[in-house]
């Protein structure tokens, strides 16, 4: 029972980053009618944004101690970061230690800039071309942007730390009533799973509850009319578009300390996220969320050893496998409407 | 000519030709002139042009003619090679068992695979392969290690059973004792041509592979293949079915893919999992479209363009450039260099990315539309006729079945 619990909440925190890249691809899906490839790069962007913020906090400046020794009998090199000079050493390490919390508020104009920048730079004149140039335009992109990500950032991880108030795990087992130390969970990946229920209740909020969410609504349900009805469509898409980018930024920025970012981690999540659309289905926004999380739990329940020992390897494709089943038995996914991308 | 036409036989001749002749023409710049980095006359990577040129006209068959748009190619490309080293391993070195269990074992396994994903159109048909060709990578990593050997790769080594061969034979793949990486160098007016047994097994193959296509492309068959890509609904309601002619299309490709899979390992008996990466099926996409999809000539010129460039532009370091750009002042030297190192060397995928994106957007119809506009715009100049034969190159249609 408690292996269950356990596994179940493991796969909260990656079902996260899975619904919270699905819900962008699908709102870009659903209002510009787009198949965005570079989704995933939009996510390593996200991520590589509190890489950077960390760096610039770690700026240092270097002064050379007198009164102590290095091991060769130099005066020592003391690197001391500048915002522990500007805001005095206890507040600028705590600026430092916060870096990856800070990096949501340097990320969120970087995202929607790139975002705009995007689609009017480059999608804009992909409407109107079929399906497949959309996907090879965007994979061109994607490639684009993780190159260059590379090329400043290098190939290798980068280790990039939570707060330290967050290093350690939680116990549910004791709160459940089981043994201590059978169910911990690090309470990053819990405060992970909290700010991607924040962000996804956020868009929906936005997209119920505002005038402008309530037009880009309609103008999913029947584009034509919108614009009939003397309301510029294309200027909210593209601001649509922008904050997809945004909410995909997010998802990388807090998914940085949980995995350690490299210039192919996009890549590695845009496969799944595509699974996780299509088993949503394809223009759902609950679906994409629903699956998201679906998805998560089931990978993590598929990696238990006992799942493991009856069916060796079913951890590695159990994503996939699920996502051809859908697609084979039920095109439209598990919200999908009827008669939407349904072939 | 072998059922080819007159105008067809010319340009199955032309090919023929410039494939024999690859080591002369990659080979333009004499040794020790400032343009020797720019050749590529050397039978690795010229045979890597032959095999990815095979690869991409498989893809072309699929993607080109029927509009399908498959990711996940490279699975095929993958399963050829285990089943070729396998072959080495057990069988013999001689290439032609490997080769032939690769196209057998990918045909059956891509008729698997395409029977599945055909079930679907439009971006599904793209998701279900990449999915499928994700699948197979993975397990190839995980639980197939038995057969795959994991991440080392599987390789040929002297304790192989390797029933067919005596123990004196060769410890390379050969072509009935002409080893595949034997080769013949001439060494004429300060050139270095090297002729090499493997590029020229290749290149026969390469070349068959291309009459085939050539046969499908002018074929009833072919016809049905681009209806399907045309107006699928049309052919429905003519009372065909299109399900037969796109499997047979995607059992077709998947056998070049294999044959290509083959090819690889007879020439680096050595077989890994990363070349079924997704990443890697995205390749031979852009291959394709690059050197124009749906017709005959583009996909190989899109492999051969893409394989010399990425060697060439792989060589390319800052000292390199340090030295093109001496002319210039020390200061806009290094900025000019800082700059173009961006996208050499290292920074290769970038500039393919870039090209890749500008292609796609500008010139959808690859090399070929862009040749076949120049060739237009000279012909205006001279004579008001632009007389194109649209049976060569056909119209560049959407490119998927929706």
């Amino acid at each position: 029972m408690d292996q269950i619990i356990l596994q179940f909440i493991n796969g909260l925190d990656k079902g996260s980053a899975y619904a919270l890249i699905a819900l962008g691809l699908t709102l870009i899906f659903g209002t510009l009618g787009v198949v965005n490839f570079a989704h995933g790069a939009l996510f390593m962007l996200g991520a590589f944004c509190a890489v950077t913020l960390q760096r610039i906090f770690t700026l240092s400046a270097e002064t050379i101690d007198p009164t102590q020794k290095d091991f060769l009998g130099n005066p020592l090199v003391v690197k001391t970061p500048y915002v522990e000079l500007w805001f005095g050493p206890d507040m600028g390490a705590s600026v430092i230690h916060w870096s990856v919390p800070l990096a949501i508020l340097f990320a969120i104009p970087i995202m929607l800039v790139i975002g705009y920048a995007m689609e009017r730079g480059l999608i804009k004149h992909f409407y109107k071309r079929p399906h497949a140039d959309q996907i090879l335009v965007t994979f061109g992109l994607a490639i684009v942007l993780q190159e260059i990500i590379k090329q400043f950032f290098g190939a290798n991880p980068i280790p990039t730390s939570a707060p330290p108030v967050f290093a350690g795990s939680f116990d549910f087992g004791v709160l459940l009533g089981f043994d201590a130390n059978t169910i911990i969970y690090p309470y990053w990946r819990m405060i992970y799973f909290l700010f991607s229920t924040v962000i996804i209740a956020a868009v929906f909020a936005f997209l119920r509850f505002t005038t402008f969410g309530m037009v880009v609504r309609a103008g999913m349900a029947d584009r034509e009319t919108v614009g009939l009805l003397g309301i510029d469509i294309d200027k909210r898409f593209t601001i649509m578009f922008a904050l997809a980018a945004v909410v995909a930024g997010l998802a990388g920025v807090m998914y940085a300390p949980i995995n350690s970012p490299n210039y192919h981690m996009g890549m590695d999540f845009l496969v799944l996220s595509f699974v996780v659309v299509v088993v949503g289905g394809m223009g759902s926004l609950p679906g994409a969320i629903l699956a998201g999380y679906l998805l998560g739990v089931l990978e993590s329940f598929a990696s238990m050893n006992a799942v493991k020992e009856i069916l060796p390897g079913i951890d590695q494709i159990v994503l996939y496998l699920t996502a051809i089943i859908i697609l084979l038995v039920r095109p439209r996914g598990l919200m999908g409407k009827r008669g939407v991308m349904e072939d | 000519m072998l059922g080819l036409n007159k105008r067809d036989t010319k340009f199955l001749i032309i090919v023929i030709l410039l494939t024999l002749f690859t080591p002369f023409l990659m080979q333009p710049f004499s040794e020790n002139s400032a343009l020797a980095q720019f050749n590529g006359g050397y039978p690795d990577l010229m045979a890597k042009v032959a095999i990815f040129g095979i690869f991409a006209m498989g893809f072309n068959i699929l993607f080109g003619l029927t509009g399908y748009l498959s990711f996940g190619h490279a699975a095929f490309l993958g399963v050829g090679s285990y089943a070729a080293v396998w072959m080495f391993k057990l069988l013999t070195l001689n290439v032609f068992p490997a080769i032939i269990l690769a196209v057998i074992l990918s045909a059956v396994f891509s008729l698997l695979i395409g029977y599945i994903s055909l079930r679907r159109s439009g971006i599904y048909f793209s998701i279900l392969t990449l999915a499928m060709a994700e699948m197979s990578y993975r397990l190839a990593y995980s639980v197939l290690t038995p057969l795959t050997n994991g991440e080392t790769g599987l390789q040929v080594r002297p304790n192989d059973p390797r029933i067919l061969d005596s123990a004196t034979s060769a410890n390379y793949p050969n072509l009935f004792g002409l080893e595949l990486s034997s080769s013949y160098k001439w060494d004429v007016l300060n050139h270095v041509f090297t002729f090499n047994v493997g590029y020229y097994f290749c290149a026969v193959i390469a070349i068959i592979a291309f009459y085939i296509s050539m046969r499908i492309f002018r074929s009833p068959f072919g016809l049905m293949l681009r209806a399907v890509k045309t107006n699928q609904q049309r052919m429905n309601y003519t009372g065909l079915n299109p399900r037969p002619y796109t499997l047979a299309a995607f059992v077709i490709s998947g056998m070049y893919a294999g044959l290509a899979g083959g090819l690889l390992a007879a020439m680096d008996p050595l077989a890994g999992a990363e070349r079924m990466q997704w990443t890697a099926s995205g390749e031979v996409v852009i291959m394709t479209i690059l050197g124009g999809a749906g017709t005959l000539l583009g996909p190989v010129l899109g492999a051969g363009s893409i394989k010399y460039l990425e060697n060439i532009f792989s060589k390319i370091n800052e000292n390199v450039l340090h030295d093109w750009f001496s002319f210039l002042p020390t200061g806009l030297q290094d900025a000019v260099v800082w700059v173009l190192s961006r996208f050499t060397g290292e920074g290769w995928a970038l500039t393919l990315g870039l090209l890749f994106m500008l292609v796609v957007t500008f010139l959808p119809g690859g090399l070929v539309e862009g040749g076949q506009r120049l060739v237009r715009l000279f012909r205006r100049r001279g004579k008001p006729d632009g007389g194109d034969d649209p049976q060569h190159h056909p119209d560049p249609a959407p490119h998927v079945a929706e």
